[in-house]
């Protein structure tokens, strides 16, 4: 499979896309009002508090779209492969782009319930989901 | 409702340069074509025209995406100009219409030049040029939060959002399919489209997936060309050659979370709150429309529209499409009559301005629409992107 392409790092987006280390999904979240907002900002939107920071969540979310790739895009660009947007547990409008993987891409639905896993790559650690074992 | 600037604007004159797959000029050329064309058509000269918008101005990044700003038209055409503007962030493509409106209200022009120039199909005879990655290079703003997961074509997060339509609504893909075929039949009888063979629904369902369920028909194909129309003062247009096309309402709001990820309704897309918008503007109707020109980068945008404008009731759409006679030159909704983006070109959205104004003025030949049409939807751009008008000819 090709590389990955990496995020630029910023003080808002760091602990998403390092946490993963210490096994950890990092979300921005309201200490006032328990909000999570994400993309990370240090700002609520509901409440207007400005002590938001990242917090670990459960790493569970459920797939709420999905696509399975077909086109060879670029050489050497692996077999079908499922793009997801993942709502997590929590909070059911903070979506998460990303690869559902370990699974076959043809059993990949709606709703399906899935998990965190993170793969290394350079400095950071990318978050995939994986379906939860039944 | 005189309250609303863009009743005191209208379309006077268009223009289109050879669209191809392969252009033998430059794309600077191609748009000095659409514009001189577009110019005289209105009866005006180059010294009439005093503002320039386009969208998104300028990309010199070897994409083909966007090659010739504003800056370079005006030099290459000695244009002197009170007002001009070119940039991405807006509502979709007519972003740059929206502008002129404002700046003919803000007293700065009267004739404004806009136009959209592509120059794509060079572009991608060399390697993967329109990728949205670079290989090495790490991705900043909203886009590194898909980048890292192979997300190489915003096809790929139209599918997401396509495949969530396809779940809740229930259409299938033999009515899906029918915006392609009734694109490619009307695109039979354009001389400027790009793709003219007949396909069947059998052709539609045979052709490759790209990421399910989108099928290489369902979108559009890229091309070198440019088209250009002139937005006018109401005055100054009801003195000109031809009969006004009034610009009687648009739909420009943001409304909603303009996120790739976070948009809160994925199946219908950015589309409803600025449709909304469009008809609060206005006393007509959707039973007034007389013909549509439906944005269709991919077909899932076409089909959102039909149901975001209320040409008929949410996830009604694949009822409405089913077999495609609606929607045909002769239906009682005519969509996308010139081939639109899929069969025609990718104009982006100035093609179906393009083809809107030529089917109200009556020039569209072996294409053109029974009876006399005077009301046209149009639309532009999907996901967490959206911009409406409604054009009128009186």
């Amino acid at each position: 499979m090709v590389a990955r392409t990496l995020p630029v790092i910023d003080r808002d987006n760091e602990a998403y896309w390092t946490w993963g280390r210490e096994g950890k999904l990092a979300i921005h979240r309201c200490a006032a009002c328990e909000y999570f907002v994400h993309p990370p900002v240090p700002f609520c939107p509901r409440c207007e508090s400005r002590d938001v920071a990242p917090q670990a969540v459960s790493g569970r979310g459920r797939v709420v779209t999905f696509t399975v790739n077909h086109k060879a895009w670029v050489p050497d660009l692996a077999d079908p492969y499922v793009l997801a947007l993942v709502a997590i547990a929590e909070q059911d409008d903070v979506r998460i782009a990303c690869n559902i993987v370990e699974c076959d891409a043809n059993k990949v639905d709606f709703n399906m319930e899935v998990e965190v896993v993170f793969e290394p790559v350079e400095d950071l650690w990318i978050p995939l989901f994986r379906p939860v074992a039944a | 409702m005189t309250r609303f600037a863009e009743k005191n604007t209208a379309i006077t004159g268009i223009g289109m340069s050879d669209v191809s797959r392969g252009a033998n000029k430059s794309a600077l050329a191609l748009t000095v074509d659409a514009a001189l064309e577009a110019i005289a058509d209105a009866g005006l000269t180059r010294a009439d025209i005093d503002g320039i918008a386009t969208w998104p101005g300028e990309r010199a990044d070897g994409s083909g995406f966007s090659p010739v700003g504003c800056a370079a038209l005006q030099d290459a055409l000695r244009l002197e100009v009170g007002w001009y503007g070119g940039g991405g962030e807006a509502p979709g493509q007519y972003g740059a219409v929206f502008n002129a409106i404002g700046a003919i209200a803000a007293g700065l022009c009267k004739n404004v030049l806009i136009f959209r120039t592509m120059y794509e199909a060079t572009a991608r005879k060399t390697a993967y040029a329109n990728s949205l990655l670079r290989e090495g290079q790490r991705q900043a703003g909203p886009f590194s939060w898909y980048a890292p997961y192979y997300t190489y074509a915003a096809a790929l997060q139209q599918a997401l959002f396509f495949n969530l339509y396809v779940h809740k609504s229930g259409i299938r893909p033999e009515q899906v399919g029918q915006i392609a075929v009734n694109q490619r039949r009307n695109a039979a009888l354009n001389p400027k489209a790009i793709y003219k063979t007949p396909i069947s629904i059998d052709d539609y369902l045979a052709a490759p997936l790209i990421a399910t369920p989108l099928r290489i028909y369902d979108c559009d194909v890229p091309i070198d060309g440019a088209a250009a129309i002139i937005v006018s003062r109401m005055d100054v247009a009801r003195d000109l050659r031809n009969p006004p096309i009034r610009i009687e309402a648009i739909g420009s709001s943001m409304r909603y979370r303009n996120s790739w990820t976070q948009l809160a309704e994925l199946d219908t897309q950015a589309q409803p709150k600025v449709a909304e918008m469009m008809w609060s503007r206005t006393d007509l109707k959707s039973a007034d429309v007389d013909i549509a020109q439906l944005y269709d980068g991919f077909s899932f945008h076409t089909i959102n529209w039909l149901e975001n404008f209320g040409f008929c009731e949410r996830y009604g759409a694949k009822d409405f499409i089913d077999g495609g006679h609606r929607i045909a030159l002769d239906g009682e909704l005519p969509v996308n009559t010139g081939g639109g983006a899929m069969s025609g070109g990718r104009l982006h959205a100035y093609g179906a301005v393009h083809e809107a104004c030529t089917q109200l003025w009556r020039r569209a030949g072996a294409r053109q629409v029974k009876g006399d049409p005077q009301v046209c939807a149009t639309s532009t751009s999907g996901g967490p992107l959206a911009g409406a008008m409604l054009l009128v000819r009186d």
